[in-house]
């Protein structure tokens, strides 16, 4: 019984949650019905323009993205309250910081494992073109960010629910409105375009996705994740749980 | 051991608890009685963490559950209502991944639950497919992973057949002799035979707190009688039997309850409770009140009170003064 090693609580469960994950068909269905909606953009342009880039997968990304994380974590949260095996979680040793960690690395990791399929892509396009190394790498980055930011905004729009529908349908349009905020700064008075613009993650995105890796941008994902965690710990933490 | 101070909890306008106070030493079963929406559910949540209290604090074993909650928890085995488990996992699975939760040794302690909680031929089932009883021993299973100093079971035995409410009342019995053991219940019979002491309570509050046996003597009559007769009516009947112990003299009769009367082959009856004060013998006395007003008797027989009569007594009591206010 002495000296079992210690695993931070975080990382045992985010396993368990990879486990349950990646042993249910959900894990595949949703990672092909992504490359299939990925992977008509890709070659979209690869053939019918006939060039060998990403930048259109890249830049829809945000926009399937905003659909495909929110279906990853609603069910995360909403099920163990609809289930009760929230109150057997929450009375182990472990604090609501430790739950709400080890849903995210979860969250974060199948997320990031959507994008495993797509390096397919990049193959294709070494293959059949020279692309530029620069916005690639940058793509992925951001696009790591950008799962990090909405996996934490899903976590959170599932701690708010014991339904995983309507957990699903507050996370999507959090995402979608940073995503198409960008897209809406024409109509806004000027005053408003630069805290707007600050405020859409797509516009972020687009300029890591060039290749340029500022520190506002990433400074941009990190406080947005943060601050959805952060809220999410409260929620777990709140005293009317019921 | 567990200290409850001025405990209470408070969901909107309803108060669930309120301002509840004991203590529990090692080494004791302690029976948490109480009618349905009493507040049990929400003191072992507050007790285990899960809520925080409106008001008041609990100590765990000298720690303070809201100062520092993962070592309060880390002494508590807990397991709620119904053993709300992850559905989706194999039984070893779950109970190697609470065992790397509670950092102990999977490979020793996991067999070793499932020898005691007797989860042998269910270990590789998946646990949506589990039968209650089953559920029920895995939740015990996932409460007794860190050998916890003090163990809370929140209706243990709800939903179970009778070999299996057996079987769990014997792994309690066995882990109560160690620690202290806090379980909920609206079985009656659970309570007499497993706990040494009972907190009875009722709309949040305490209505009573004391060793099993002494509750029973103090607020339940030690027997009661049953009189059924015919050719009378109830009033008649319990003005006839509550002189009864005027006539004799030394046999006293403490009250009586009005009990359903039965119509015997057609013919009207009147039947009632005659408490006895104290351990009187009353019968004889009740016999000859019947006989001398020449009203038939069908049934006098002698009833020895549960706890299922105290409980009535003072839930209902409490329920009455309730809704005089």
């Amino acid at each position: 019984m002495n000296a079992p090693k210690k695993t931070h609580p975080a990382l045992i469960i985010m396993r368990r949650e990879l486990a349950a994950y990646f042993a249910s068909p959900v894990a595949y269905i949703v990672m092909g019905l992504f490359l299939i909606v990925s992977g008509v953009f890709f070659f979209m342009t690869f053939f019918l323009a006939n060039r060998a880039e990403l930048r259109d997968f890249f830049s829809l990304l945000p926009i399937t993205l905003s659909f495909f994380i929110p279906a990853l974590t609603m069910r995360m949260l909403a099920e163990e309250k609809r289930s009760g095996s929230i109150e057997t979680l929450l009375t182990l040793p472990v604090t609501a910081l430790d739950v709400t960690m080890g849903k995210f690395l979860a969250a974060f990791v199948s997320g990031a494992a959507l994008l495993v399929p797509s390096l397919a892509y990049v193959v294709t396009c070494v293959i059949f073109g020279a692309p530029d190394a620069g916005p690639i790498v940058g793509g992925y980055v951001g696009t790591l960010f950008l799962i990090a930011a909405f996996s934490a905004i899903g976590l959170f729009a599932t701690s708010l629910t014991k339904n995983q529908i309507v957990a699903f349908f507050i996370a999507c349009p959090i995402c979608l409105a940073f995503s198409l905020l960008g897209g809406f700064l024409v109509f806004l008075p000027a005053w408003l375009v630069n805290i707007c613009s600050y405020f859409s993650a797509y516009s972020h995105f687009v300029s890591i996705s060039r290749g340029i890796i500022d520190t506002r941008d990433l400074l941009y994902f990190v406080s947005l994740t943060a601050l959805f965690l952060a809220l999410t710990v409260e929620i777990l933490k709140g005293g009317s749980r019921k | 051991m567990i200290e409850v101070a001025h405990l209470s909890k408070q969901f909107g306008t309803f108060r669930a608890v309120d301002d509840i106070s004991f203590s529990i030493p090692t080494g004791q079963i302690v029976g948490l009685l109480g009618p349905n929406g009493a507040g049990k559910t929400t003191t072992m949540r507050m007790i285990t963490g899960f809520l925080s209290p409106t008001a008041g604090s609990i100590s765990v074993d000298g720690t303070d559950i809201s100062e520092n909650p993962v070592e309060a928890k880390r002494k508590i085995g807990y397991m709620p209502e119904s053993a709300p488990l992850y559905s989706d996992m194999i039984v070893d699975d779950y109970l190697r991944y609470v065992a790397r939760v509670q950092g102990v040794n999977a490979d020793e302690k996991v067999p070793a639950l499932c020898e005691t909680c007797g989860l042998k031929e269910v270990m590789h089932k998946n646990i949506a497919d589990l039968s209650r009883g089953y559920r029920q021993r895995v939740g015990l299973a996932h409460a007794l992973m860190n050998d916890p100093e003090i163990l809370i079971l929140d209706e243990p035995t709800s939903g179970l057949d009778p070999n299996q409410i057996q079987d769990v009342r014997d792994v309690i019995k066995e882990i109560g002799k160690t620690r202290t053991v806090i379980i909920s219940t609206h079985i009656l019979g659970e309570v007499e035979m497993l706990c040494a002491r009972v907190i009875i309570i009722a709309k949040g509050k305490i209505v009573a707190d004391s060793p099993t046996d002494e509750l029973r003597e103090k607020y339940g009559h030690a027997a009661s009688v049953f009189v059924q007769a015919a050719g009378c009516s109830y009033d008649e009947l319990a003005a006839a039997v509550s002189g009864a112990a005027a006539v004799s003299g030394a046999a006293g009769v403490a009250g009586c309850t009005k009990e359903a009367a039965e119509a015997v082959e057609g013919v009207q009856t009147a039947a009632l409770l005659a408490h006895a004060d104290g351990d009187a013998e009353i019968r004889p006395a009740v016999f000859k009140a019947v006989a001398e007003k020449g009203w038939t008797l069908y049934e006098l027989s002698l009833r020895r009170n549960s706890l299922e009569d105290v409980f009535h007594a003072l839930t209902q009591s409490d329920a009455a003064q309730g809704e005089a206010q």
